[in-house]
């Protein structure tokens, strides 16, 4: 029984209600995932003469990308200096399942912050054309950063949750810029646009593009298998490397 | 089943210091097993490896017939562990670890309420079942813990120093919270460096120093191996030169504790009246006279003290 997957998805969720209550009231999570990138948004939009169609795309892209990885690289590095990580490892819980309830919480906090610009998109009076594949967008798009939040936190195995926020944020910020947030992907020069399919937010971005203005540089099957792709590629490679880490965050 | 813990060489290493060296001991079910050692002997290291915290290095250890490295879920799933340090979700409620303890061992939502709400009745956190743990005193932090450890109904129960550092009133209500326990049929392995607790709680002690188990055996048996520990304690109206009850036949060691001079001697009728001789002689009066068995305490320091090579 304990080992049925079904078994072990109950406990991840147990995992991930403790994650919700726990950190997202926490002042690392706030500032890294919810104001910085908001003044970020602002320093970058104000003063410049954007329809608001693009800077709808820039606002729920950030706010998806950031809230979504405001907490997963924080997690384990908070549990392990409490020692509850200890706790959570002599339990009967797969590591699979413990690192998939931290990505659930992720997930659901992403959703819910990023539900917010898309309240204030629809008074300024954006037109979503596409609300179905807006909506499977921004759900695979969360899942997609919640993973990568988790894989940010595999390595190096600190227990300090401000080294892991500031290894995270290293990789965020650079992501932003070369992802179609600021800059359309068809505005990039060739070698922009190479190094922009390397990050999963240009999939989202173009998708919102497509839900908003009916333009998108990717086909619209082809965001999706990205974000799906990169989905299972950073909760693969999270689950394995936290697998080889734990250890030494034990001993 | 008759074996509740069976390890075979366990061992594991942190760089170059063997924390644990090659251990093998059995605890029977349904039996309080103590695991003495002073700090840094490797007891710590041990539970970690036990409840599969940390990985060893080499050998093996089955929880009621579970590898603990092959089965890890299925052995998990059957203990309990309170640590050394409570561990609490200090930003969570008395009553939301609880619940969160339920959610990680599978157990239903009703069970896991009707027994949280016994247990902080019986630890008197009741009241404060909805408050943050972040508030607790260390009392109450490891009475919480020991809740959490307790709500899944383990079969074996690990508890690292469970009373260290506590008042005398936590201390007592742990140790009779382990006995009840136990009497239900929880076995119970726990590490401590309190003899007294040892001795009056286990059935059988391993005695841990430098990783390596140095005895193992009933309390009982281990302090009749030691019988050179027996002891004279005497105490007389007037301070007296230790140098001088030195000189008296058949004494191994001897130590000043208190008021009261402790002689050790595999002969006490001498010594005792050698000492009655003495205080004639000196013209003292004896307070107390009394003739001890080797303590736990002496057994332990004993051999930790052998197998330093002392």
């Amino acid at each position: 029984m304990v080992n049925n997957f079904f078994e072990q998805l109950k406990r991840s969720v147990g995992v991930a209600k403790k994650d919700l209550r726990i950190y997202y009231k926490r002042g690392p999570v706030i500032i890294f995932g919810l104001i910085m990138p908001f003044f970020l948004f602002l320093s970058f939009f104000i003063g410049r003469n954007m329809p608001i169609e693009r800077l709808f795309i820039g606002l729920l892209g950030m706010a998806i990308f950031f809230s979504s990885m405001s907490i997963g690289p924080a997690i384990i590095p908070f549990e392990a200096s409490s020692r509850t990580l200890e706790r959570l490892m002599s339990t009967p819980i797969a590591v699979w399942a413990l690192f998939l309830g931290d990505v659930i919480a992720s997930f659901l906090y992403g959703l819910l912050i990023s539900i917010v610009p898309l309240i204030i998109g629809l008074v300024l009076g954006i037109n979503i054309i596409q609300p179905l594949i807006l909506s499977l967008g921004m759900v695979l798009a969360a899942l997609c950063f919640s993973s990568f939040g988790i894989l940010l936190s595999a390595y190096p195995p600190t227990d300090v949750p401000s080294t892991a926020m500031m290894i995270s944020n290293l990789v965020k910020f650079p992501l932003v810029f070369i992802s179609g947030v600021f800059i359309p992907i068809s505005q990039m020069q060739d070698w922009g646009k190479i190094i922009a399919s390397f990050s999963p937010l240009t999939y989202f971005t173009d998708l919102v593009s497509y839900c908003t203005q009916e333009t998108s540089y990717y086909s619209i099957p082809v965001d999706f298998i990205a974000l799906i792709g990169f989905t299972l590629l950073f909760l693969t490679a999270a689950i394995k490397i936290h697998e080889k880490t734990l250890p030494k965050r034990l001993s | 089943m008759k074996t509740a813990i069976e390890v075979e060489g366990l061992t594991k290493s942190f760089g170059e210091i063997t924390a644990v060296n090659h251990i093998n001991f059995e605890v029977k079910k349904d039996e309080i097993f103590g695991f003495l050692g002073p700090n840094g002997a490797g007891k710590t290291t041990t539970i970690r490896m036990l409840t599969g915290v940390l990985k060893p290095d080499e050998g093996k250890a089955i929880i009621m017939g579970h590898d603990i490295l092959k089965e890890p879920l299925k052995a998990k799933q059957i203990i309990s562990v309170v640590p050394e340090m409570a561990n609490a979700y200090l930003d969570l409620t008395a009553w939301q670890n609880l619940m969160l303890m339920g959610e990680l061992y599978g157990v239903p939502k009703e069970e896991s309420r009707e027994r949280a709400k016994f247990l902080l009745k019986e630890f008197g956190l009741y009241e404060r079942r909805n408050q943050l743990a972040r508030g607790f005193s260390k009392g109450m932090k490891q009475k919480l813990i020991l809740c959490a450890a307790l709500l899944t109904e383990p079969q074996v129960l690990f508890l690292d120093e469970p009373t260290a550092g506590l008042d005398v009133e936590s201390a007592r209500l742990i140790r009779d919270m382990i006995r009840q326990y136990n009497r239900e049929g929880t076995t119970i392995f726990f590490s401590t460096h309190n003899m007294e607790e040892a001795n009056r709680l286990c059935d059988r002690i391993a005695i841990i120093n430098h990783g390596k188990i140095a005895a193992i055996d009933t309390p009982e048996k281990l302090r009749m191996k030691s019988i050179e520990l027996k002891s004279v304690e005497v105490s007389f109206n007037k301070p007296v030169p230790i140098k001088e009850l030195a000189e008296i036949p058949n004494i191994t060691n001897l130590k000043k504790i208190g008021d009261k001079i402790r002689l050790y001697t595999d002969e006490p009728h001498s010594v005792i009246n050698s000492l009655t001789d003495y205080a004639r002689r000196k013209k003292l009066t004896i307070i107390s006279l009394n003739t001890l068995a080797p303590t736990l305490e002496d057994v332990f320091i004993k051999l930790v003290r052998e197998h330093r090579g002392d």
